[in-house]
C-alpha cells in the first residue's frame, strides 16, 4: 500500500467507515487522513474492536461482587479464588475466520484466547469451547467440523494446556455462518496481576514473540462484515497460527513476569500492532512513540500500514521499567523469540509513528478509543412466540423408542469423537474429564477445585430472546452447581447478526437484558467477554447465541460430584418441579419435526433454592451422583448418567395429569436428577421439604437396562451404540 | 534414587512427570534444559511428552540432535536409566536409541483416551512391581504414536523380551479394537537391548491418584525406585 495514496470515497468504504465516520475522522484530525492513518482508524473503529453497536447495551450487566477482582474492560477477567490466587478467563469468538479457514482459524482463535490469558500474569490451565456448525446435512458441515476440531486441538495440544469442555451443535442458521468460540482459564498469584495501562513518559516500549508479516491484514475488518457467496476470497486474511511459537512465548512471558521488570503488557490480537498500542496507551493516559523500522519483519518492504494491521500471531506489546531491557531480553533470547524496542512512552497523548525517518502519521489517543463512535442502534423486539400445549404434541410410539432417536440426534449425541482429539489431561490436575456436566480442574498443589463449562441454547434465545439469555446463564451456573463447586462468575460470548437489522438488536438487547437478570439473581457477575455481530451470510442471521463460560470454586475436589450412577439399588430423585414444558424442546424439533413455542420460563429463585440445595447436598456427602437436566428432559438425563456408569435404571411411569412424554421429555428448568442411598433419603427428602425444594423420588438405579414404568426395557447396550456412534460415522462417512 | 527429566522446547509433560517423580521417588528431579550437555550424575534420566520444536520435521527429530542428547546417548551407552514417554519416546527412535519409528496414528487423528496396557516384561526396571501378563489402565495423548520397524526387527524385540507392554482390552487380547494408533503388533513400549532405555507412547505419569481417574501409573514409578535406590 502506498502511503501516497489519494483518499478517495472508494478507499473510505473499503475500509468499512462510512462517509459520517470519515468526517469524523477529518475532524479528529483537523485535516486529511494519510492512509496509514485511515487504516489505524478503520480498525480502531470496526465493530469488532470498538463495540460501537454493542457498548450501550453491555453496560447493563452486573459486573461486581466481592470476589471480582477486574471486571471487564481488560484482556481478561479476574476473580478471587482465596489463599492469594486468582482464576483469570475470557472467552472469544473467531467465527469469521474458522468459516473460511477452518483449521487455521478454529487454531489461531484458541492462540488468541491463550495470550488474553496469559498476558495478564496467569498460567492456562484449562481451554473450553462453543461450537455451532450448519445443519449436517449441509454440504460444507462435515468438513468444517473436521477442521474445526483438528485446529482447536493442533494448537491447544501443542502448547500443553488441556482442553477439557465444551458444547458442539447443529442448526441450518449456522450453514454459511459457523461459530467458534474459544475460553481458556488460568491461575495467577492475586498480587502477580498484570494489566495493560501504560505509564512512565520515556519507558521502552517492548515488542516479543514472532515476527510481523503480511497476513491477517484488515482481520478485524472482515471480522465486523456480513458474508456473501464470495467469502472464500477472503482467505488471505486469516492468519496462520504456530502454537509452537506460543508455547515458548507463555514460558517466556512468565518466566519475565516472575521478576520486577513489567510496566505494562497486552498481547497483538486483532488489529495486532495499532489495537494494542492504542488501548495500552489511552488507558494509560499517556503518548506512545513507535519507530516501525525496529519492528522485527518476516517480509521485506513492508510499508507502515501494512505493519500496523498485520494480524500475525504469537506477538506481544510490553512496556518494561527502564533499565530492565537487557534482563527481559536474556530470556526471550534463551526462548529464541524476537525482542525488540520499538518505542517510547510520551506525554503527548498521542500515537505518534516513525518509519525511515519521516512521521507516517500523528492521531491523537482520545478519538481512536475512549472517543471512538458509539451507535444506540435503533430495535425492535422478538414478538412472543405462541404457547405450545404438552396435550397437543403427538405423543411417540414408546417413550424407548423416542429416548433412542434423541440420543442419536446431533445436538444429544455422545461428543467422544471431538475431545478425544484434545489432550485433556495435559498438566496432570483434570479431575471430571469431557462429557460431564462442568469439567473439574485441580488448582495446581491443593484441594482445590474449579468447575468449568461452557453453555448456551440458541433455539431458547431465538424464540425469546430474554428467557433465551437468562436460561443460558442458569444452565452454567446449573452446570457447576451439579459438581458441587459454587459458580462465582461468567465470560460472555456473544454472537449475533447484522445489529443494523432491528430485529437483530432487539434480540441482542433482550439477551443481556435476560443474562443481567440472571447473574444479579444468582450472584453470578460477568468478568469479560466479546461480542461478534454480522454473524449473516446472505442476509439470514445466525440463530441469536450468547454463549456462556461459567466458572466456579470446589474447596475440596474429594467433594466432587459426576454424573455416573456408582451402585446398583440407590434412590434416583428429580429436583425441581416438572410442568412437562414441550415448547422449544428438542423432543418436538427431533421427534415431532417441529421448531416452534416458547422456551421453558426461567424461574430464578427457584433456580438459586434448588440449586443451593444440591450443592449443600453434595458438600455433605450424600449425593453419590448428580446431573442437571437440561436438553431432551429428565429421561435423556437418566439416560446419560447410566450411560456413565455403566449401569441401568428403572424408572416410575409418569404422574398422572402429565403426558408421559411431556413429563419424559419436557425441558422445565432447575431441576437436577440425583442419585441416593436409600439410607440417606429421608433426611434429604425432609431438608428439601424446609427449603421449599420440589423433590419427588422417579426410581432406582440397578441393572444393564433403562426401564420405565410397564415399558419394555430398552438395554444399555443399543442406547451406548446409538449415543456413540452418529459422530464418528457422520464423519467417517467424509 | 537421583533422577533428571530433560526439557526441550515446547516439552510440556515436563511438570507431570517432575511431580510424579517427586511424588513417587521422593526426590525432587533435576530439570535439564536441552541445551545444556553437562548436568550432573543421575541414576535416571526422563524425556517428558511434549511437542520438542513444535514436531516440526518429523516428531522428536530436532530434539534428537539437540546438546543434551549427546550426553543422553553416551549415559545410555554407559548403562545409565533413560525412559522416553510420548515425544521422549520419538526423541529416543529418532536418537537411534531404540529401534524403530512413531508414524502417524493409522486413523490420522491425536487421540487422547484410557487404554489398557498388558505387561509383557516384569523383569525390567521399569516394570518389576508388575505382574507378568498384568492388565493395566494408562492414558495416551499423541498423533504419531503408530511403531513401525520391520518384521525381523519386531521378532527380535519380541523374542528377547524387549516388548514391554502391549495395547491390549480389559480382558488383556491384543485385540485391533484395542489398538489406537495402529501400532504394529500393538505395540505400546519397548526397551533397547541392554534393558536400560525404555520407550513407550501411553503417559504413566498421569494416573498416579484416584482424584486423576487412576493409580495404575504408579507400579512403573514403584519399578524404578527399587531398581535404582
Amino acid at each position: 500500500m502506498n502511503k501516497h495514496v489519494k483518499i478517495t470515497p472508494e478507499i473510505v468504504a473499503e475500509h468499512g467507515l462510512t462517509a459520517e465516520e470519515y468526517e469524523r475522522v477529518k475532524r479528529a484530525l483537523g485535516r486529511e487522513p494519510n492512509i496509514t492513518e485511515l487504516g489505524i482508524f478503520s480498525v480502531m473503529w470496526s465493530e469488532h474492536c470498538s463495540y460501537k453497536s454493542s457498548r450501550v447495551w453491555l453496560k447493563k450487566l452486573p459486573t461486581k461482587a466481592p470476589w471480582v477482582i477486574q471486571g471487564p474492560g481488560e484482556n481478561a477477567g479476574v476473580i478471587d479464588i482465596g489463599d492469594g490466587l486468582a482464576a483469570i478467563f475470557k472467552m472469544e469468538s473467531h467465527n469469521h475466520p474458522s468459516f473460511i479457514e477452518p483449521y487455521q482459524g478454529a487454531a489461531t482463535g484458541v492462540g488468541g484466547i491463550l495470550r488474553d490469558v496469559f498476558t495478564m500474569g496467569a498460567r492456562p490451565i484449562a481451554n473450553l469451547n462453543a461450537l455451532r456448525f450448519g445443519s449436517p446435512d449441509h454440504p460444507k458441515t462435515r468438513h468444517l467440523v473436521s477442521g474445526v476440531v483438528a485446529g482447536i486441538g493442533g494448537y491447544g495440544n501443542c502448547v500443553g494446556v488441556p482442553t477439557i469442555a465444551g458444547e458442539c451443535t447443529f442448526h441450518a442458521s449456522y450453514n454459511g455462518n459457523i461459530l467458534v468460540n474459544a475460553m481458556t482459564v488460568g491461575l495467577a498469584p492475586t498480587d502477580k496481576i498484570f494489566y495493560s495501562a501504560a505509564a512512565g513518559v520515556g519507558n521502552p516500549v517492548v515488542y516479543v514473540g514472532s515476527k510481523t508479516g503480511r497476513d491477517g491484514i484488515h482481520g478485524a475488518t472482515m471480522a465486523s462484515a456480513e458474508f456473501s457467496d464470495d467469502s472464500e476470497e477472503k482467505r488471505p486474511t486469516v492468519q496462520v497460527g504456530d502454537p509452537f511459537t506460543e508455547k515458548l512465548l507463555i514460558e517466556a512471558c512468565l518466566e519475565l513476569m516472575a521478576s520486577d521488570a513489567i510496566v505494562a503488557i497486552q498481547d497483538m490480537g486483532a488489529a495486532g500492532l495499532t489495537s494494542s498500542s492504542v488501548e495500552m496507551a489511552s488507558k494509560g493516559g499517556v503518548g506512545i512513540e513507535l519507530v516501525l523500522d525496529h519492528v522485527p519483519q518476516r517480509e521485506t518492504h513492508m510499508t507502515a500500514y501494512e505493519m500496523m494491521l498485520s494480524e500475525s500471531q504469537e506477538r506481544m506489546l510490553m512496556v518494561l521499567k527502564p533499565g530492565s531491557e537487557a534482563k527481559a531480553e536474556a530470556i526471550f533470547k534463551k526462548w529464541d523469540l524476537d525482542f525488540a524496542v520499538i518505542g517510547r512512552i510520551t506525554d503527548s497523548g498521542h500515537l505518534v509513528l516513525r518509519h525511515q525517518g519521516a512521521v507516517v502519521a500523528d492521531i491523537p489517543l482520545g478519538p481512536l478509543a475512549d472517543d471512538a463512535p458509539v451507535y444506540e442502534r435503533p430495535w425492535e423486539p422478538t414478538p412472543p412466540p405462541a404457547e405450545v400445549r404438552a396435550a397437543d404434541m403427538p405423543a411417540p410410539a414408546s417413550l424407548g423408542a423416542a429416548l433412542t432417536t434423541l440420543l442419536g440426534t446431533p445436538d444429544l449425541c455422545s461428543k467422544r469423537w471431538i475431545w478425544e482429539q484434545y489432550d485433556h489431561m495435559v498438566m496432570g490436575d483434570t479431575v471430571i474429564r469431557p462429557g460431564g456436566d462442568a469439567a473439574l480442574v485441580r488448582v495446581h498443589g491443593t484441594k482445590k477445585g474449579l468447575a468449568v463449562t461452557t453453555d448456551c441454547t440458541p433455539r431458547y434465545c431465538e424464540a425469546d430472546p430474554r428467557a433465551g439469555g437468562a436460561q443460558a446463564v442458569a444452565e452454567t451456573w446449573r452446570n457447576i452447581t451439579a459438581t458441587g463447586a459454587t459458580p462465582l462468575a461468567i465470560t460472555d460470548c456473544m454472537n449475533f447478526g447484522n445489529p443494523q437489522r432491528p430485529r437483530i438488536m432487539g434480540q441482542f438487547a433482550a439477551c443481556i437484558e435476560g443474562m443481567a437478570e440472571a447473574c444479579r439473581a444468582l450472584d453470578y457477575p460477568v468478568v469479560s467477554g466479546n461480542v461478534s455481530l454480522y454473524n449473516e451470510t446472505n442476509g439470514k442471521g445466525v440463530q441469536p447465541t450468547p454463549a456462556i463460560g461459567g466458572v466456579g470454586l470446589l474447596a475440596d475436589i474429594d467433594k466432587r460430584a459426576t454424573i455416573d450412577l456408582k451402585d446398583d439399588g440407590h434412590v434416583l430423585a428429580l429436583v425441581g418441579e416438572t410442568q412437562g414444558h414441550l415448547g422449544a424442546s428438542l423432543y418436538l424439533r427431533e421427534i415431532a419435526g417441529r421448531e416452534e413455542g416458547a422456551p421453558p420460563s426461567v424461574d430464578l429463585t427457584a433456580e438459586r433454592r434448588n440449586g443451593d440445595f444440591v450443592r449443600q447436598a453434595i458438600l455433605q456427602g450424600k449425593i453419590k451422583a448428580c446431573h442437571d437436566v437440561a436438553d431432551g428432559g429428565v429421561l435423556v438425563a437418566v439416560a446419560e448418567m447410566a450411560l456413565a456408569g455403566k449401569r441401568g435404571a428403572t424408572l416410575k411411569a409418569a404422574p398422572a395429569g402429565i403426558p408421559a412424554h411431556a413429563y419424559f421429555f419436557g425441558e422445565d428448568q432447575a431441576r437436577y436428577v440425583l442419585e441416593i442411598a436409600p439410607a440417606d433419603l429421608p433426611a434429604l427428602e425432609a431438608s428439601a421439604t424446609a427449603a421449599g425444594v420440589p423433590f419427588a423420588v422417579i426410581g432406582e438405579s440397578g441393572g444393564q437396562a433403562l426401564t420405565i414404568g410397564s415399558e419394555p426395557p430398552i438395554s444399555l447396550g443399543e442406547l451406548r451404540h446409538t449415543h456413540e456412534s452418529w459422530l464418528p460415522s457422520y464423519m467417517g462417512a467424509a | 534414587m537421583r533422577s533428571a527429566v530433560v526439557v526441550f522446547p515446547a516439552s510440556n509433560c515436563d511438570r507431570d512427570m517432575m511431580v510424579a517423580l517427586e511424588k513417587l521417588t521422593g526426590r525432587p528431579p533435576l530439570k535439564v534444559w536441552h541445551g545444556d550437555a553437562n548436568f550432573p550424575e543421575v541414576d535416571l534420566i526422563a524425556l517428558p511428552g511434549g511437542f520438542s520444536f513444535g514436531d516440526y520435521l518429523r516428531a522428536g527429530a530436532m530434539a534428537a540432535r539437540s546438546p543434551v542428547m549427546r550426553e543422553v546417548i553416551a549415559r545410555a551407552k554407559k548403562g545409565v536409566a533413560v525412559m522416553g514417554i510420548c515425544n521422549g519416546f520419538q526423541v529416543l527412535t529418532e536418537a537411534g536409541l531404540l529401534p524403530g519409528a512413531l508414524m502417524r496414528n493409522a486413523a490420522l487423528k491425536f487421540v487422547c483416551r484410557d487404554v489398557h496396557l498388558k505387561v509383557e516384561e516384569s523383569q525390567s526396571a521399569f516394570t518389576n512391581r508388575y505382574a507378568q501378563g498384568q492388565v493395566i489402565r494408562i492414558p495416551v495423548a499423541h498423533h504419531d504414536g503408530n511403531y513401525f520397524a520391520d518384521a525381523d526387527t519386531l521378532d527380535r524385540l519380541e523374542n528377547e523380551g524387549q516388548v514391554v507392554f502391549r495395547y491390549c482390552d480389559e480382558a488383556g487380547n491384543a485385540s485391533m479394537d484395542a489398538n489406537p494408533n495402529g501400532s504394529q503388533r500393538n505395540i505400546a513400549g519397548i526397551l533397547n537391548e541392554r534393558g536400560n532405555v525404555l520407550g513407550m507412547m501411553p503417559h504413566p505419569e498421569r494416573l498416579i491418584e484416584p482424584a486423576l481417574g487412576g493409580s495404575d501409573g504408579r507400579g512403573f514409578f514403584e519399578s524404578l525406585v527399587e531398581a535404582l535406590h
